[in-house]
């Protein structure tokens, strides 16, 4: 047996760097591999579902597919407090099929028709002072509504950025872009495997969307509710009873004090800087740390609308921290955010220390000043 | 036919090196799309690794290496991931036979698996031991049915074993060394320790209740027949951490947890508390997680070997300065910090029972309790009479 084994596996990556390997997707690489090791595991459930290997397959864009630009049935949105992902930017899109609709929450994730599908586009200006320059599309990731539930899937862009492939395992290649400042950045990017978007997207071990919720996608675009505009296509069903005034909403954490005033006219300014950083740590936190996520061991819990300022981390001593902790004793100590780990954790790149655990690498700079001057200010 | 393979298998191994990321690629492929009832085969030899293994969502998979030594699963150059192979949402779930090293976060961490045997595994931060090697060697939480025989875990940052939040539990012929904590017991219920061996470690065997989880309350821990000495070693947990208490010297401790039976271990040479009983009050931290119970109940100690020689306390903890303060060179083995839960208590000021701390036939098993209830932990009087706690239940 693991005799039989190691030949395969030897054999499968001889065979890859003679050349076989390149341009192949992992999914063919997959069957030869297959074919060679008797007691590999099978994949059959992976051909069971209706995933293809290229991104194009579906359809999703009309024309050049690097122009992103949408077929019927997709439409995009945008999100009031985005996750950070070292800096790169962001297209999304949902896929409805025919006469079907979304169905609202207010608090969760909003019900999905079988079909569905939301997709993802992750790419980087290659000068962020000048779009016109052009972009990198690096990776694009599907959510899957099936029967069952959802499904997550990885495609990788190619460097001719004609196409995607899909990629089970993840990939990490290097990737340089020229930031707002003009500043030449580089970095080792890195996609991840089919089982890290469950790292996030789990609500009681269940596979979730995540950035799909009223109070994210309660915002005006293009000079209209997003919400209201979607209920009027016929693409997301409201209640019969609905008023905007009472709907979540979390505030876009880049924005200034004069752009925030405009939005929350009624909420004085002196808590805007609370209004970002609980916007922030909904986006980018609360995904695991709540009391359905993989984070609830940890006891630290950060939606938007918790109360508990323990849960926050205000006074509390860590749980399973270890080197996480940075020697500092309590979660946030109100007043002193060099002495909160909720900040040593967010300045860290250590993969060891560094929170999100996964899809970040550098340290979010602006939202490390947001969640300090937040700090700062509590007694 | 032989001679092709023989041919590919050298260019294999002399793309060996080149090779990792794509054997990395192939081990997350098969983990992913492994269906249930598979068994995925670790290679002998050393694999290096950039990112986290990750297991979900599967039934009935078994994790098996060529053997400790055998096969190396390498950590040292990790990107991403804070853990070396993680392992979540599953049943029935076997990892055995292999060694796993140097991950910058947890080795081995299991979350929500039912039925989970960790099997002669070595899992250890190389090197000597320090504080930015990562927390736990081996993690399962909020885990039910959890086996852990004859593995070894090594330079914890803060404990080698550590079983958090879960229930039903063996932690068996093991060994754990150069930890902060060798073996941890933490708001886990129903959990036997024994046969292991922990030495060499800031404190041996612990079993905690802490405030803030979501699983409240441990307990049902029967620790016997273990070996623990010599845990001398310095502490060199991050602040913060519970464990960053401990003091040096510390052989078994038990925290702010009910229903703990201590046997048949031989417990020697560890310098400053051989056992010791304690509230979380001791930790010094504010309790505001109002359902969380700080006090021990329902302690027994018995039939233990105690033996130590000439033993100086450490003075790198309080705890062990405030030893060394009350008892110089004769620190009693067996320590009660003594502060109870008023409501605990009988009109003769006893615990009543349901609440009982016991202690019986020990050899060498002296006793006090330090009374940090009363004047403060400096100046309570020590009381070394042992007879309220000579009971059984």
């Amino acid at each position: 047996m693991t005799a039989n084994f190691k030949i395969g596996i030897l054999l499968a990556f001889a065979l890859a760097m003679l050349g076989a390997g390149e341009n192949l997707t992992t999914f063919k690489k997959l069957s030869n591999f297959e074919g060679f090791a008797s007691n590999f595991p099978k994949v059959s459930n992976f051909r069971e579902v209706e995933t293809k290997t290229r991104l194009s397959d579906y359809s999703f864009f009309l024309g050049k597919i690097s122009d992103l630009a949408p077929a019927p049935n997709v439409f995009p949105y945008e999100v009031n407090a985005p996750l950070f992902s070292d800096y790169a930017e962001k297209a999304r899109f949902v896929f409805l099929p025919d006469g079907q609709q979304m169905k609202y929450d207010t608090e969760r994730a909003f019900a999905f028709p079988t079909g569905a599908v939301i997709i993802k586009n992750f790419f980087y200006w290659n000068d962020a002072r000048a779009p016109e320059k052009g972009r990198k599309i690096l990776e694009t990731r599907l959510l899957l509504k099936e029967e069952k539930g959802w499904k997550a899937l990885e495609y990788l862009w190619n460097a001719e950025q004609t196409d995607a492939f899909l990629e089970v395992a993840g990939a990490s290649f290097p990737v340089t872009w020229v930031d707002g400042n003009g500043k030449k950045q580089s970095i080792e990017y890195i996609a991840p495997n089919l089982n890290q978007c469950k790292g996030c997207h789990s609500y009681d071990g269940q596979f979730v969307p995540i950035g799909i919720t009223a109070r994210q996608l309660n915002r005006e675009e293009n000079g209209e509710n997003q919400l209201l505009a979607w209920q009027k296509s016929g693409r997301l069903e409201l209640p019969k009873i609905f008023d905007f005034a009472t709907t979540p909403r979390l505030a876009d954490y880049s924005l200034s004090d004069e752009e925030l005033l405009k939005q929350y006219p009624d909420i004085p300014i002196s808590q805007y800087h609370s209004l970002r950083a609980r916007a922030y740590l909904d986006a980018n936190c609360a995904h695991c740390h709540n009391p359905h996520g993989p984070a609830n061991t940890s006891g630290m819990f950060l939606e938007y609308d918790q109360t508990d300022l323990e849960r926050l981390g205000v006074g509390k001593p860590p749980v399973a921290a270890g080197r996480g902790s940075g020697n500092r004793r309590f979660g946030i100590v109100p007043g002193k955010p060099n002495e909160s780990i909720l900040v040593f954790r967010m300045e860290s790149d250590d993969p060891g220390i560094r929170m999100p655990e996964l899809g970040r690498q550098l340290p979010h700079r602006e939202a490390i000043e947001i969640i300090k001057a937040w700090i700062r200010e509590m007694k | 036919m032989q001679r092709p393979f023989l041919t590919l298998f050298f260019i294999a191994l002399a793309n060996a090196l080149s090779a990792q990321p794509e054997i990395e690629k192939r081990l997350q492929t098969l983990l992913i799309l492994a269906e249930d009832g598979s068994t995925v085969e670790f290679p002998e030899g050393t694999i290096t690794l950039s990112n986290t293994l990750w297991l979900d969502a599967k039934k009935n998979i078994t994790l098996r290496g060529a053997g400790q030594g055998k096969t190396v699963l390498s950590f040292k150059n990790q990107k991403q991931g804070a853990e070396g192979i993680k392992v979540t949402n599953a049943e029935n779930i076997v990892l055995e036979q292999f060694t796993i090293e140097d991950s910058k976060g947890d080795l081995i961490k299991t979350q929500q698996v039912r039925g989970l045997t960790l099997q002669d595994i070595t899992a250890q931060w190389t090197g000597k031991p320090k504080a930015s090697n990562g927390s736990y060697a081996l993690y399962p939480v909020q885990c039910q049915n959890v086996r852990i025989e004859r593995c070894t875990a090594i330079g914890a940052s803060d404990a080698g074993i550590y079983v958090g939040q879960s229930d039903s539990v063996w932690v068996t012929d093991c060994v754990a060394k150069w930890n902060v904590a060798g073996i941890e017991i933490e708001n886990t219920t129903n959990a036997w320790v024994w046969k292991n061996k922990a030495y060499d470690n800031t404190g041996g065997i612990l079993v905690f209740d802490l405030p803030d989880l979501p699983k409240k309350r441990g307990g049902h821990v029967k620790v016997h027949d273990n070996l623990v000495t010599r845990n001398n070693f310095r502490n060199f947990a991050p602040k913060g951490n519970i464990v960053g208490k401990v003091p040096p010297g510390t052989g078994v401790m038990i925290l702010a947890t009910q229903d703990v039976e201590v046997f048949n271990n031989k417990i020697w040479d560890n310098k400053t508390a051989s056992t010791v009983i304690v509230s979380y009050f001791i930790a010094e931290t504010p309790i505001k997680d109002k359902d969380y119970n700080p006090y021990p109940s329902r302690i027994f100690i018995h039939d233990n070997l105690y033996s130590m020689g000439k033993r100086m306390p450490t003075w790198k903890s309080k705890l062990g300065f405030i030893f060394w303060w009350k008892f110089g060179k004769k620190v009693p083995h067996i320590l009660y910090d003594g502060i109870q839960n008023p409501d605990w208590l009988d009109a003769n000021g006893r615990l009543k029972p349901g609440y009982e701390i016991c202690i019986r036939n020990n050899e060498n098993g002296s006793f006090a309790n330090i009374r940090a209830d009363k004047l403060g932990l400096f100046k309570g009087k020590i009381s070394k009479n042992m007879k309220p706690y000579d009971c059984e239940f």
